[in-house]
């Protein structure tokens, strides 16, 4: 390889907002001095929206793949044609994160059917002979802090066998009496989901307890839309028979890239829940499901 | 040719009057040599470099100073270097030091504090399995989940996310039927992999290892091992954690300056930060509860470089955690390990470690819970091995939070584990984590819980173990004391088990030596004896029954008190193995030696030493090592040395005679004895003022003779030549003449035997330098000794000459001519009309002949005889290669004419002349020597009497070589 392309933004974590400004080099490495038609610089950002095949046909999931939503797609010349020296060459650029319009700046996230994406690519044009080079570097946005104070939504809950649905046979089932909150629904994505836990009593042993993040992923079109719910972590709190009447913290980070403030546009939807899945030693397995809603503040 | 020797005649006492030194007083402050050099540490620098100025550049107005005394007045270079680097020491740039450094700041941990390594070696020792272990490593079981995300996953994640899946794909091993070594050395192996992987920059790979490792954690099968798994895991978590800090760290370097020790997050940079930011991130989406709890434990440090509060707020958070962890055994750990490293990185946060133990003893309950119980029947465990799993972690717990902590705060964690039923298991850690200050003060309240524990919990004995270590360091009250020691013993000696018994009896015989008279200590031995005696349990308890020897002779100093403790010798005698039994008398004689002021003649204490030395004594075999040979002997000698009778010199005597019997195969206890016994002869000549009556001079010759049958057993060709000749002038001091003449011929004949070799330290070397000292030494000692009535005039002299001449001298040496030379030196002074010096109440040859001239003549022929010898050999060396030898020697002959002999006689005069050309002849001589040799001549003229040495001076040329 002759000449290498790379795209370095300044900042370490790559996090930028909607209005700042992208800065960073494109730094060209070659032995040889290097003839070029042109550097451009384009920024792209993209929804992209797959159906699952469980909701259309197999041949559907794959032509009927919803076209990507462009949310933003500008390009900047950085060089005319020309030549550069051998060695290593910096240009540094700086890229206008903008909407234009009443468009949004979607946040990054990173799903199953639901794919958020933003990139920085770099173009080097050549003359016929050579090829033309490309590179790509992910940058990841995230959404302006949401106005207004959040409101605390904190949530009691208590599991006992009488409060189960979906139960065959609930004289078969050990006694137990778990209980607990969670301090808000709401939460702030940098935030973790907190909460406590109690098993107040249980007859068959505990064998553990976990929360499971999971996201609900919604993608309409003509056809109708599509809901599918999949996890994305699973945390475990409790590892054995816990201790009865001892609180136990529900404590979880939310993952950065497969998690974003929760979304609702007209064609898709990312929403997020989460379930505590409480697991007995005689292999029952009980589940209390919670809807949240993220937000970036 | 002959030449008649003229030896100059002697007045020494006006020779000694001259040649004294001329005193001078000594000034205090003035600089001596052998003034003690008082080492002060210099504090600046700036003086010692104002002393080394002035003792250079002024040379002018202090010519008197001394380079070396200018430095030793100030600072020497020694103490300028510790004060050099003392600030160095405060700051020396590795890690540990830092951190201790980083302690010291907050004021928290000192060296008071006990570290954790120093408990881990103690519990991989006594928490041990004989059944087989399995270690099971699952490095690539989430692969199954990763496929599940769809693939509008980018490309780029998804690598990635495959990446920490399959890092090692289909690496899940299960290692079964482990041996507790092989599990240790698997789990070593794992360590080393860990930082392979590190240091190869698979960061990935590295975490995987560190979250298996603490998913071993929590395996509770084979729960006897389960402290030492904690130890050897934690091991590898300890790794991980530093590696991860102090790559962060490295990354923090701006400008290649590190970050200073206590930096603030401002000070650290994006890139570093992000890093560590996701490594808390990884760790937050770790599945499982108990590696993600140990994980981020390990990392806990590296809060430091995101926020200020960081450390505080995840302390917390980790200590609720662990109440998710449902098997007590894991969870108090868990909780240790937390502890331990709070500790290391946050001392100042007392809060979470009480709130450790707070919900430690929350979940007490479930030790005794369903769940627990099962586990122990599965596993066949009894309760009380149980419940001794638990006391590392507790007492580690206890010990964090004991440190400097505030008596109101014990008492209330003491009321709090009161409270608790069954609280055996707390009661023994907080006996062993609290102060011991603490503990002894209420020792009588102690001893009442510990009776109302329950038989099936924890063990008792245990308990009491714990309580008497605690009393062996601080004091109860007064008025409990012997309560105390009475309870405590009450439940002791109930003890069943020998092994329970000793380990608990250790303990308390130092708190019953430190408070209580001979009659408990006696008692308490005579119990021990009791218990150990049966089945011959002592065998397997030395270690626990010596460290009662140890106690017993740490507290009592005073012999007589102690061998009167009846039960002590039958005590000695559990001591059935050799190797230990020796071991154990080393010990009192060591104790003996140092402890014992006044020698003594106490019978009950010479017996049992006798007996004591001789054990050790008779643990000497051909297979002994020199070593052990010496030690042995040394600790011997120190006693022979401080056995004395008094005035009552015959016992003396016959003590060193048992002795002897006793200590034969220890050669330096026999040279000890004979310089005794040559000792207690020169004492009773002391005693009795030189004038032996019959009967003490009867005793003197016993003496003598002891020493004489003895010397021939050593084997050292020189001591026994120095012993004889030793030995001889003790009997000529006691008047024994002919014991004395017996003496010295048995040295005489011993000469010959005298190797070319011998054997220093292990390594040949020449023997001729000690024989030339040995035989100038005997004949000086020859000068007093008086002809014998029956042989010829100087017979002992002639008989040494005659050994001289026959000894095969090594080739090319030149030392039968140097002691030829110093002959003439003995001759010289045999000459004088009275000797330089004589044996007290002994008449040496200047009495009994008197200056006869037949004597005179005798002396005469032999100095001839000598001479011409001496000058046959300078001519013999007169080949190329020898004529610095040739030079040297005839320097050296010359100066003893110079000395001894009668310049005024003309062939001596020309001799001398032609030795001083010889010596220059060849250019060999030394100038500065000859220069300073002439000097003194021409001093010498300056005396009456000696004006003959003027003309002598003129005859003597210098020859400046070219």
């Amino acid at each position: 390889m002759g000449t290498s392309l790379d795209v370095r933004v300044k900042r370490a974590g790559k996090v930028y907002r909607d209005g700042e400004v992208l800065s960073g080099v494109v730094v060209i490495t070659s032995k040889d001095t290097v003839q070029h038609q042109g550097i451009s610089l384009t920024m792209e950002g993209s929804v992209n929206l797959q159906l699952s095949a469980k909701n259309v046909g197999v041949f559907e999931a794959f032509c009927n793949t919803a076209k990507p939503i462009q949310i933003i797609n500008s390009t900047i010349e950085m060089v005319k044609p020309g030549k550069l020296p051998s060695g290593k060459t910096e240009i540094p650029f700086e890229f206008p994160l903008q909407m234009k319009g009443n468009k949004v700046l979607y946040e990054t996230y990173h799903g199953v059917f639901v794919n958020i994406q933003y990139t920085l690519r770099c173009d080097m044009r050549r003359s016929l002979l050579a090829k033309d080079l490309t590179k790509t570097c992910e940058f990841i946005v995230h959404s302006l802090s949401q106005k207004g104070k959040l409101l605390p939504s904190p949530v009691d809950f208590t599991i006992t066998p009488e409060t189960l649905q979906n139960v065959k046979e609930r004289a078969s089932l050990p006694k137990f009496l778990i209980r607990g909150h969670l301090n808000s629904t709401n939460c702030v994505i940098t935030q973790p989901l907190t909460g406590e836990l109690v098993v107040e009593s249980a007859e068959a042993a505990v064998k553990s307890i976990e929360l499971q993040l999971v996201r609900v992923e919604t993608c309409g079109c003509a056809e109708g839309y599509a809901r599918d719910a999949t996890e994305i972590q699973n945390i475990q709190i409790a590892d054995g028979d816990v201790c009865r009447g001892l609180p136990i913290p529900i404590h979880m980070v939310f993952p950065r890239l497969f998690t974003c403030p929760t979304l609702e546009t007209t064609n898709f939807k990312v929403e997020f829940e989460v379930n505590i899945v409480v697991l007995l030693h005689d292999d029952h397995l009980i589940t209390e499901n919670f809807p949240l809603k993220l937000c970036r503040m | 040719s002959y030449f008649l020797r003229h030896a100059r005649s002697r007045n020494y006492v006006s020779e000694s009057e001259v040649c004294k030194l001329e005193s001078v007083p000594l000034d205090f402050g003035d600089y001596h040599p052998l003034k003690p050099i008082t080492v002060t540490e210099s504090k600046t620098k700036k003086m010692n470099r104002k002393g080394s100025t002035s003792s250079t550049s002024s040379s002018s107005s202090s010519s008197l100073m001394d380079p070396l005394s200018s430095v030793l007045d100030g600072t020497d270079p020694l103490s300028l270097f510790a004060a050099a680097a003392d600030p160095v020491t405060a700051a020396p740039p590795t890690d540990g030091a830092r951190r201790k450094r980083d302690k010291d700041e907050s004021s928290a941990v000192g060296s008071d504090f006990e570290p954790w390594s120093s408990k881990r070696g103690e519990i991989l020792a006594r928490y041990t399995t004989t059944e087989k272990l399995s270690i099971n490593l699952y490095m690539g079981s989430e692969k199954g989940k990763a496929t599940t995300t769809g693939s509008a996953v980018s490309e780029k994640v998804r690598t990635r996310l495959e990446e920490l899946d399959d890092l090692e794909e289909g690496s899940q091993k299960e290692l079964l039927n482990l041996t507790q070594q092989d599990y240790m050395n698997r789990i070593e192996e794992l360590n080393q992999s860990l930082k392979d992987a590190w240091s190869s920059d698979q960061k990935v790979k590295a975490l995987k290892i560190v979250i298996q490792c603490s998913k071993l954690l929590s395996d509770t099968t084979v729960i006897q091992f389960y402290p030492s798994k904690f130890v050897l895991i934690t091991d590898i978590l300890d790794t991980f954690g530093k590696l991860v800090y102090e790559r962060i760290l490295s990354m923090c370097v701006d400008n290649r300056v590190p970050l200073p020790d206590n930096f603030s997050p401002e000070c650290v940079n994006d890139t570093a930060k992000e890093t560590c930011l996701n490594w808390f991130f990884k760790i937050a989406s770790i599945r499982e509860l108990i590696p993600r709890f140990y994980v981020e434990a390990a990392i806990l440090k590296c809060n430091k470089f995101l926020s200020k509060m960081g450390i505080s707020e995840c302390l917390p958070r980790l200590t609720s955690m662990i109440r998710g962890i449902g098997d007590p055994l894991v969870a108090v750990y868990a909780r240790a390990y937390l502890c331990r490293v709070g500790m290391e990185v946050a001392p100042q946060l007392k809060e979470s470690l009480n709130k450790n133990f707070f919900d430690f003893l929350l979940t007490f309950k479930q030790i005794h819970g369903d769940t627990v119980q099962n586990q122990l029947v599965v596993q066949c465990v009894e309760i009380p091995l149980y419940l001794t799993l638990y006391s590392p972690a507790i007492d580690w717990i206890l010990q964090c939070i004991a440190y400097h902590a505030p008596d109101v705060l014990l008492t209330e964690m003491m009321e709090r584990c009161k409270k608790l039923g069954n609280n055996a298991l707390l009661l023994n850690s907080v006996m062993s984590a609290f102060r011991a200050e603490f503990i002894a003060a209420r020792s009588m309240d102690f001893i009442g819980m510990i009776k109302e524990c329950d038989e099936s919990g924890f063990p008792k004995h245990l308990l009491f173990r714990s309580l008497g270590l605690n009393l062996a360091l601080a004091d109860p009250p007064e008025n409990d004391r012997l309560q105390i020691l009475n309870e405590a013993w009450k439940v002791i000696t109930k003890l069943k088990n020998p092994q329970d018994y000793i380990n608990c009896a250790e303990v308390w015989v130092e708190y019953t030596c430190r408070h209580f008279t001979k009659r408990e200590v006696n008692t308490v031995l005579a119990d021990v004896i009791k218990h150990m005696t049966p089945d011959r349990a002592f065998e397997d308890a030395y270690p626990q029954l010596q460290s009662i020897i140890q106690k017993v002779i740490t507290y009592i100093h005073d012999f007589a008190l102690l061998f009167s403790v009846e039960k002590f010798l039958p005590f000695l005698d559990m001591f059935q193995k050799e190797s230990v039994r020796v071991e154990v008398c080393k010990c009192i004689m060591e104790s003996f030696i140092k402890h014992q002021q006044e020698s003594t003649k106490d019978p009950v204490i010479l017996n049992a030493l006798l007996h004591i030395c001789k054990t050790m004594h008779d643990s000497v075999n051909a297979l002994t090592l020199e070593d052990e040979k010496r030690m042995l002997a040394a600790l011997i000698n120190g006693f022979i040395k401080m056995v004395s009778f008094g005035r009552d010199f015959e016992q003396q005597l016959s003590f060193y005679v048992e002795a002897r019997s006793m200590f034969c195969n220890l050669e330096p206890v026999l040279v000890q004895l004979i310089h005794s016994v040559n000792q207690l002869a020169m004492e009773t000549r002391r005693v009795m003022k030189g004038n032996h009556s019959r009967k003490t001079a009867a005793f003197v010759r016993a003496c003598v003779a002891f020493c004489f049958i003895t010397i021939p057993s050593l084997s050292s060709i020189f001591t026994r030549l120095n012993l004889y000749l030793h030995s001889g002038q003790v009997a000529l001091a006691n008047q024994c003449l002919s014991q004395a003449d017996a003496f010295f011929k048995a040295a005489v004949s011993l000469v010959p035997e005298v190797p070319k070799m011998i054997s220093i330290d292990g390594k040949m070397r020449p023997s001729d330098a000690f024989l030339l000292e040995f035989l100038c030494n005997f004949f000086s000692t020859l000068l007093v000794v008086p002809d014998h009535p029956e042989q010829g005039v100087l017979f002992l002299v002639r008989g040494l000459l005659n050994v001289i001449q026959d000894y095969t001298w090594e080739d090319n040496s030149d030392d039968k001519v140097r002691i030829y030379t110093n002959v003439l030196h003995l001759l010289s002074a045999m000459t004088q009309e009275a000797f330089i010096y004589h044996v007290d109440k002994v008449d040496s040859n200047d009495t009994l002949y008197g200056g006869d001239s037949k004597f005179l003549a005798e002396i005469n022929k032999l100095s001839e005889t000598v001479v011409s010898q001496i000058l046959d050999h300078l001519k013999t060396l007169g080949k190329e290669e020898t004529l610095k030898r040739q030079s040297q020697l005839a320097l050296y002959f010359f100066n003893t004419i110079l000395a001894h002999g009668d310049l005024r006689n003309n062939r001596l005069n020309q001799l001398s002349v032609n030795l001083w050309n010889l010596a220059q002849k060849h250019g060999f001589a030394d100038t500065k020597t000859m220069v300073k040799t002439l000097e003194y001549i021409k001093r010498q003229s300056k005396q009456p009497e000696m004006s003959h040495f003027t003309d002598l001076a003129l005859r003597l040329p210098l020859q400046s070589r070219t």
